[in-house]
């Protein structure tokens, strides 16, 4: 199965005018809304117990990008950070790695040098994160310079005041631009802003229009507004990429971000992509949680399952 | 409509966590008996989640009821006290089915209740003078001990004297800081119950007092293995699960007030309070002693 590969030559047609890519988008079916959060909530509903809950908490520690992405953010806190991915859990050196840390591009050559040789990677977010309201060029140059500092992956947010005055051209060129500069170097994520899309047609569109781009992960949230991510809006995720494959056979990547606070909701979502999209997404490479308080509750239930007693946040770092 | 054709409204007892009236998470009740073994009303029987849960809600109060200034604090459990006082006649009717008390006996146990809130609210600020103090040091500083609360309490409350035993463990944990986890007497839970209304509505912020319903020997092991429970008060265990408590507790060194009996309609004194307090003493430096021993 190809992995990577783009899949714009497949979409060649489609994507030559604005009218054939709004006709293109706008041709996708409809998205049932009841249906699909009615899904979203049956899935909720299973009981994940004893060996299966651990293998799931150990999965989604190995699958969350720990964020931090604050303004107040210091070197001393990525590599705080940075040694928490390493080892979550230092007194059970069995707790897997975390998938990536996500920190804003200057802080890139920090998380870089203190998560060196441990195989976690070094995300960052760019393109004028969170709002992305920057010009082009100021996106591409904010990329080049978290890619040459060592991101491993880039996390883009799209312009969605385009998007929602229906200029999907130009968002699919901004996604495409972002690509070409990420090229073999970094894994593109691309953020919807999933609360600001408003109708899930939108976000069925706009997952679509990333795909088509060049995305090799597409992204709720970027956290910084009231709604994040959610099973029904991860559910629609899963389905454009699971129909994706099905149709290019290019494999894309999911990313919920933010609002995932507790175990019971990670394995929530875990059960969503074995239930959507398979045993193929259930790995680091193509589904990543973005969280930050969420890495705490999973060792507190790491520690409930290993010992038996529950933990509490006394034996979690503060961050 | 005439009183033949009423149908009379049943009360639905519930657990009190985290300021809120939840059922027991498991869905589980159990049949409560008067002393006569006749029927009263249906309790929850909690489960080791609605712990889990109580401990959680317990926590996050912790830093807003320990950080309120002790006269707040005694305030609110005078408030408490006058809420007890407006709702007598019910606690009296359910002191008096669930230990067999005459309608007398039992208004006398409420009014002592009342009393013992009365009792504690006055020592929230007061309490400090009597532990704490300055200590004289053979050195230039200031040296201050402090009583400080301990955090999450779980309390095992008295299997026998189900309200005004209830009122004498919980008051002296809350009136110092600290919030609790209440395992109410299995027999009797009823009085405990409704105490979780008359709390809800005496501006105690939802979480410092939380209240479960059920088996002791359920509930206990795991809130005393409970990593973020700090003391547990083994009051109202039976000896062979004080044991077991004790020793789950001693995993990260929680404070335990050993099993005891106690004559509850007695002076209470201040020993309850301060098994639930620390001292923190602070060395406050004064500047260099002068020739004459002192720098002040």
């Amino acid at each position: 199965m190809p992995t990577t590969a783009s899949a714009a030559s497949a979409f060649a047609d489609v994507t030559t005018s604005e009218s054939a890519l709004r006709r293109f988008l706008h041709g996708l079916p409809g998205v049932d809304a009841v249906g699909l959060e009615a899904r979203a909530a049956s899935l909720g509903t299973r009981s994940i117990k004893t060996t299966a809950k651990a293998y799931a908490i150990d999965l989604a520690i190995s699958m969350i990008d720990l964020t931090t992405l604050e303004g107040a953010d210091t070197p001393g806190k990525v590599r705080a950070l940075a040694a928490k991915a390493v080892h979550p859990d230092p007194t059970d050196r069995t707790t897997p790695t975390t998938a990536a840390v996500c920190v804003y591009p200057d802080m890139v050559a920090t998380a870089k040098a203190a998560l060196a040789g441990s195989g976690v990677k070094v995300a960052s977010v760019a393109t004028a994160f969170p709002a992305g309201r920057a010009a082009l060029p100021v996106k591409l140059a904010d990329t080049r310079d978290a890619i040459a500092a060592g991101a491993d992956e880039i996390d883009m947010v799209i312009d969605r005041g385009a998007f929602l005055a229906g200029r999907y051209l130009e968002v699919f060129e901004q996604i495409s631009a972002v690509k070409a500069e990420c090229g073999d170097r970094a894994r593109l994520k691309v953020i919807f802003e999933t609360g600001e899309l408003s109708t899930y047609d939108n976000i069925r569109r706009a997952s679509w229009l990333g795909m088509m781009a060049g995305a090799d992960f597409i992204k709720t949230s970027t956290g910084k507004v009231a709604v994040n991510a959610t099973p029904a809006n991860t559910l629609l995720m899963l389905e454009a990429v699971r129909d994706f494959r099905a149709q290019t056979g290019v494999q894309i990547g999911v990313k919920p971000a933010g609002g995932i606070r507790n175990t019971k909701d990670a394995v929530k979502f875990l059960v969503l992509v074995n239930e959507t999209v398979g045993e193929d997404w259930l790995d680091n490479h193509w589904f990543r949680f973005g969280a930050s308080s969420l890495l705490n509750d999973l060792l507190m239930q790491r520690q409930k399952l290993a010992t038996g007693r529950y933990s509490g946040p006394d034996y979690v770092t503060v961050d | 409509m005439s009183d033949q054709n009423r149908l009379s409204v049943f009360k639905t007892y519930k657990l009190y966590v985290g300021g809120k009236f939840p059922r027991s998470e498991s869905g589980r009740v159990y049949e409560v008996q008067d002393h006569k073994g006749k029927w009263l009303a249906n309790a929850p029987l909690s489960s080791r989640k609605d712990a889990r849960d109580a401990v959680v809600a317990a926590r996050k109060a912790f830093g807003g009821w320990s950080g309120a200034t002790a006269y707040n604090r005694g305030q609110i459990l005078y408030r408490v006290a006058e809420m007890l006082e407006g709702r007598k006649s019910q606690f009296v009717r359910e002191v008096a089915h669930a230990e067999g008390l005459s309608k007398a006996k039992a208004a006398e146990v409420v009014e002592a209740a009342v009393d013992r809130w009365v009792w504690y609210a006055g020592w929230t600020d007061k309490i400090g003078q009597v532990v704490g103090g300055a200590n004289p040091v053979a050195g230039p500083f200031f040296n201050l001990s402090t009583p400080e609360p301990t955090g999450v309490v779980t309390v095992v409350a008295p299997q026998e004297s189900s309200f005004l035993g209830l009122v004498s463990v919980i008051a002296p944990v809350i009136a110092t800081g600290n919030t609790a986890v209440v395992i109410a007497s299995e027999k009797a839970p009823l009085p405990a119950l409704s105490l979780g209304e008359v709390l809800a509505t005496s501006d105690l912020p939802g979480g410092v007092v939380n209240i479960l319903s059920g088996k002791a020997a359920e509930m206990g092991p795991h809130l005393a293995a409970h990593q973020d429970v700090n003391a547990i008060d083994l009051t109202g265990a039976d000896a062979d699960l004080a044991r077991e408590l004790e020793i789950a507790a001693a995993d990260n060194l929680k404070r335990v007030l050993r099993r005891r009996t106690e004559d509850f309609t007695g002076s209470p004194g201040t020993d309850r309070m301060t098994a639930f307090l620390e001292t923190k003493t602070v060395w406050h430096p004064t500047g260099s002693l002068g020739a004459s021993g002192s720098a002040y």
